[in-house]
């Protein structure tokens, strides 16, 4: 499962930052069957999460119509020099984290 | 005033099949940003897996594809371009998943990969992109030539339930609609590509069956003299356009 995760490295203070997250997952909605006839167990990344100074900035639920390799695009306000989090969990239960420092000045 | 411009339109649809368009130039200013976008493009996690694939232990003790022909940006760039390509020893042109794995099969003893399969799909993905903005140079030793015309054969042949040619659809009608789908002129100049329909990357064999399976015929199986000779003429008909990759379409 690997991703693509676009946070800028620099911001003024103030300025709004646009982070872009790209993943690799089959999202599997469990309606599907497989070459056996029987259905192809779910697996999904359930959530999404985004924390900035720690403080959670950007939250999302997925559900089973999400299509696989998910691109997802949301914005923060840059405020001071901090990490800025991306983390995510699938029903498979794989947990993943993704970071980098904004640096704000 | 409309019913004028109508008619013009018609009457220019020949004239339109004759410049060439790609499949890029067509879709929406979104879906071209996303193929452009290097992080909203889901094509190149493939892409990645196949830089990978590329200097990996075939475990058998031969070398990696790497091992012997060093850094594809070097030894692959435009490779991708000329395929389909004969190949003296199989005595007949191979695409170039076929040529991937006859590497496999003659250089690592290893077994070929499954034709729809990732490794496939990611290597194929990854030496089409060391093409990436190079024109299609289709291959011009002489022996592929009647292959070529037995493709352009099997493009004009009616066949199917619904006794449709591929080039009704894509000489003809390009640039008209089926449904809500664009007809495009159907030019590979981006395979294996990721079809936002499929959700996952597929090779041109795969396109080939959609629209075979469409006009209710039985398709070719991938990699067949069938299916080389396709794709063979498709590319002397696209010749001098550029390879997209990766490439996306809806
Ligand atoms: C032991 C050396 C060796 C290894 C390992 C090897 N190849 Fe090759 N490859 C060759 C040789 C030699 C040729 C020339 C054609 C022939 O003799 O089969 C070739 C030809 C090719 C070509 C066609 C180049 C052209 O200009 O048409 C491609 C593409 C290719 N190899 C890809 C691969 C990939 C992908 C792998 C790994 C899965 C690989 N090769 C592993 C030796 C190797
Ligand atoms: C009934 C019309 C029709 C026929 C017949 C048809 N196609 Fe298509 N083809 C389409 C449409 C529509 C698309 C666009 C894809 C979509 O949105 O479904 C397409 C897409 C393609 C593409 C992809 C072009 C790109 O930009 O990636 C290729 C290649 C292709 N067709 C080849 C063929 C071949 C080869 C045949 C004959 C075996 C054939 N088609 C027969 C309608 C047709």
């Amino acid at each position: 499962m690997s991703a693509l995760v676009n946070i800028p490295e620099t911001a003024a203070p103030g300025e709004i930052v646009d982070i872009k997250v790209l993943l690799q997952h089959p999202m599997e909605t469990g309606f599907r069957t497989g070459p056996d006839g029987k259905l192809v167990p779910r697996n999904i990344i359930h959530s999404l999460r985004c924390l900035y100074l720690s403080e959670e900035v950007f939250a999302a639920e997925l559900f089973p119509a999400v299509t696989a390799n998910p691109f997802f695009a949301f914005t923060l306000v840059a405020e001071t020099t901090g990490e800025v989090e991306i983390l995510w969990a699938d029903d498979a239960g794989e947990e993943q984290r993704q970071s980098q420092t904004l640096t704000v000045g | 005033m409309r019913l004028a411009a109508l008619l013009a339109l018609a009457l220019a649809l020949p004239a339109v099949a004759e410049e060439r368009v790609t499949g890029f130039e067509q879709m929406s200013e979104d879906l071209q940003a996303m193929q452009n976008d290097p992080v909203a493009n889901p094509g190149l996690f493939w892409i990645a897996d196949g830089e990978t694939l590329w200097s990996e232990d075939p475990g058998t003790g031969a070398d990696s594809c790497k091992g012997c022909h060093g850094d594809a940006s070097d030894s692959m760039a435009g490779v991708a371009a000329s395929y389909p390509a004969w190949d003296e020893e199989s005595g007949r042109p191979v695409d170039l998943a076929g040529r991937i794995n006859l590497c496999r099969t003659r250089h690592q003893d290893a077994e070929p990969f499954e034709r729809v399969s990732d490794e496939l799909l990611s290597l194929a993905a990854y030496l089409t992109h060391q093409s990436k903005g190079m024109p299609i140079t289709p291959d011009d030793d002489p022996r592929t030539d009647p292959w070529r015309e037995r493709g352009e054969d099997l493009f004009a042949r009616r066949i199917g339930q619904l006794n449709l040619s591929c080039a009704q659809c894509h000489d003809r009608l390009a640039g008209g609609h089926l449904g809500s789908a664009l007809i495009p002129q159907a030019h590979p100049t981006g395979y294996p590509q990721y079809r936002l329909e499929w959700e996952t990357m597929g090779s041109l064999a795969r396109r080939f069956d959609n629209c075979i399976f469409g006009v209710r015929a039985e398709p070719y199986e991938a990699g067949s003299e069938d299916y080389v000779s396709l794709e063979l003429y498709l590319k002397s008909r696209a010749a001098g356009l550029t390879i997209e990759s990766p490439a996306i379409r809806p």
